[in-house]
């Protein structure tokens, strides 16, 4: 199992200089925990299906504002994770800290077919600050403003993933769980996509999780990226390139070949 | 701009030593015909009409030249005039009157019993404990034979006919509803409770819609059952409505007379099917469909 590898990702990070008084380093480590501000906090999560351990003892923290992606092999359990931070799979075991306002937007933008665009942007909010006017705002940002009476049968599939990511904005989340979101999409409207969540993220300032595939894609929107395998989190790249960040980079090509590795891809083609 | 054929082949002047490729052969071409073009410019209600309309002429036609006897069946012509009669003396618009009344209140309550069913054990597992089993068992009787019970049970009144009309009724909208509340996809319930849609919230703005088509499908069959099981219920001991006309005229032996009165349901069936589709129009518009060509 990959206990070492996981204890090397736990926070434990530099001590606290005002905080001498400290017998252990655990101990030190737990309160670091404590004072931290985070937009995730997550300990010991283990989530079984079926007696096979999808996530095993799994530890994550996001900082408020940073732009993770997860990374991992089909099945590895990033979705599962995405799921219990959304609070959509409640059968788990561990602690997991998330903020109150979350949003998620899917892999299939799942918007409610009977519902017109800025219905379905307004969808589960407070009846008192829910106006039209509002959604078209939030459609604004994402570039659908003029498309807010259409009905979503009448819209492409990135027009629908943008309103779908709208919908997750227009809620104002601390955190932003994004599973998949450009995995359906042609590769042109992906790049524009991607682009789109890069501004949006900076504008919003909210924490990011991303889960992907995309190895370019993590490289060039994250702050962190992580790889998980064997039910935790494996692997942990900082991407310390300045943004905008181009594909053409070196130091791009070097943490792209990298993490490929880590997911068991051979690279010596591609490098 | 039609260009049918494509130009005539160029052959080679010489012929060269045979090369590996024969010449290719240019593509024949043929014209893409516009949409607009090949619609149809016959409105539509007017060719839904038309096939009805064809099959009354038919019935002229076969009745005029005596191959359809009048003992038989009348012609068109004579129904049309004891048609009019009726309706001058009132006795048909009373008749229609009495007859709406009964299968819009059987429709309520039918409409209330079998929505309200389907929603206590579509929406929650107990009650579809509760509920399924019964009412799947129940609707295996033939409502038809439970005429002579409800008779001794509720007289010979309204009540029986009603019931029987809200009996046939309930039942498809029970399983429509039911399987409509039952398909709706786990995604989008999801996606709601990911949105922070309370339970009444996802019922409200993901289940019930939802469910919509499946409802206007039920619908559909209960307003087709509706008149049948108003037929039935109006030829058992009813002093008014159209059933009533038409034991009446089979004593006379009025084949004219029950024409009429199988036209004036034939029609209601019409009208009501007209409502449930206007209905779809409006509820349904976001149905993303095959819609027919």
């Amino acid at each position: 199992m990959a206990t070492d590898l996981h204890r090397t990702v736990t926070p434990s990070g530099p001590e606290p200089a005002g905080d001498p008084t400290t017998d252990t380093p655990v101990d030190t480590a737990a309160k670091a925990d404590q004072e931290r501000p985070a937009a995730v906090r997550v300990q010991g999560l283990s989530r079984v299906f079926d007696g096979r351990r999808v996530l095993d003892d799994l530890d994550l923290e996001i900082a408020p504002g940073e732009f993770v992606a997860l990374l991992g092999r089909s099945g590895c359990g990033k979705s599962t994770l995405l799921r219990i931070l959304a609070g959509l799979d409640r059968e788990i075991s561990g602690t997991a800290l998330v903020p109150r306002r979350k949003a998620v937007a899917f892999q299939a933008p799942r918007l409610m077919p009977w519902k017109r665009v800025w219905r379905n942007v307004l969808l589960g909010l407070d009846g008192s600050s829910a106006d039209r006017a509002r959604a078209e705002r939030a459609l604004e940002e994402v570039g659908l403003g003029e498309r807010a009476g259409a009905w979503p049968k009448t819209l492409s599939g990135g027009e629908a993933q943008r309103a779908s990511l709208a919908r997750a904005l227009v809620r104002e989340p601390d955190l932003l769980l994004l599973d998949e979101p450009f995995g359906a999409l042609d590769a042109l409207t992906r790049i524009k996509a991607q682009h789109l969540v890069g501004e949006v993220w900076q504008r919003h300032g909210c924490a990011v999780l991303l889960v992907t595939h995309d190895v370019e894609e993590a490289v060039l929107l994250a702050d962190r990226v992580l790889v998980m395998d064997g039910g935790v989190i494996a692997h942990e790249v900082d991407v310390a390139l300045e943004r905008p960040r181009s594909l053409t980079d070196p130091r791009f090509a070097a943490l792209r070949a990298g993490l490929l590795e880590r997911l068991g891809v051979d690279t010596s083609a591609a490098a | 701009m039609s260009i049918d054929h494509a130009p005539p082949d160029i052959s080679p002047v010489s012929s060269l030593p045979r090369s590996p490729a024969p010449p290719r052969k240019d593509p024949e071409l043929v014209p893409l015909a516009a949409v607009a073009g090949r619609r149809s410019r016959v409105p539509r209600w007017v060719r839904r009409t038309s096939g009805p309309l064809l099959l009354l002429a038919l019935w002229q036609v076969l009745s005029g030249t005596g191959a359809l006897p009048a003992g038989i069946l009348a012609a068109p012509g004579t129904i049309a005039r004891v048609a009019v009669d009726l309706v001058a003396d009132g006795s048909l618009p009373s008749a229609m009157a009495v007859s709406l009344q009964r299968v819009a209140v059987g429709l309520l309550l039918g409409l209330v019993v079998g929505v309200g069913l389907a929603l206590v054990s579509g929406l929650f597992r107990v009650g579809e404990d509760l509920v399924d089993a019964s009412v799947q068992m129940l609707r295996t009787v033939p409502f038809v034979g439970l005429i002579p019970l409800f008779i001794i049970w509720f007289g010979i009144g309204e009540a029986p006919k009603v019931a029987i009309i809200t009996m046939g009724v309930m039942f498809p909208l029970y399983l429509n509803v039911y399987a409509g509340i039952r398909g709706v996809d786990a995604q989008l319930i999801e996606a709601g409770e990911s949105l922070g849609l309370s339970r009444w919230g996802l019922v409200r703005h993901v289940v019930l819609p939802g469910a919509l088509p499946g409802a206007m499908t039920g619908l559909r069959y209960s307003l087709g059952i509706a008149w049948l099981a108003l037929v039935f219920a109006e030829q058992v001991n009813a002093d008014a409505g159209i059933g009533y006309l038409m034991v009446q005229a089979r004593d006379f032996l009025r084949t004219d007379v029950i024409v009429v009165c199988l036209i004036v349901y034939a029609f209601l069936g019409l009208l009501a099917d007209f409502a449930v589709r206007t209905l779809e129009r409006l509820l349904l518009q976001w149905r993303p469909t095959f819609t027919g060509r």
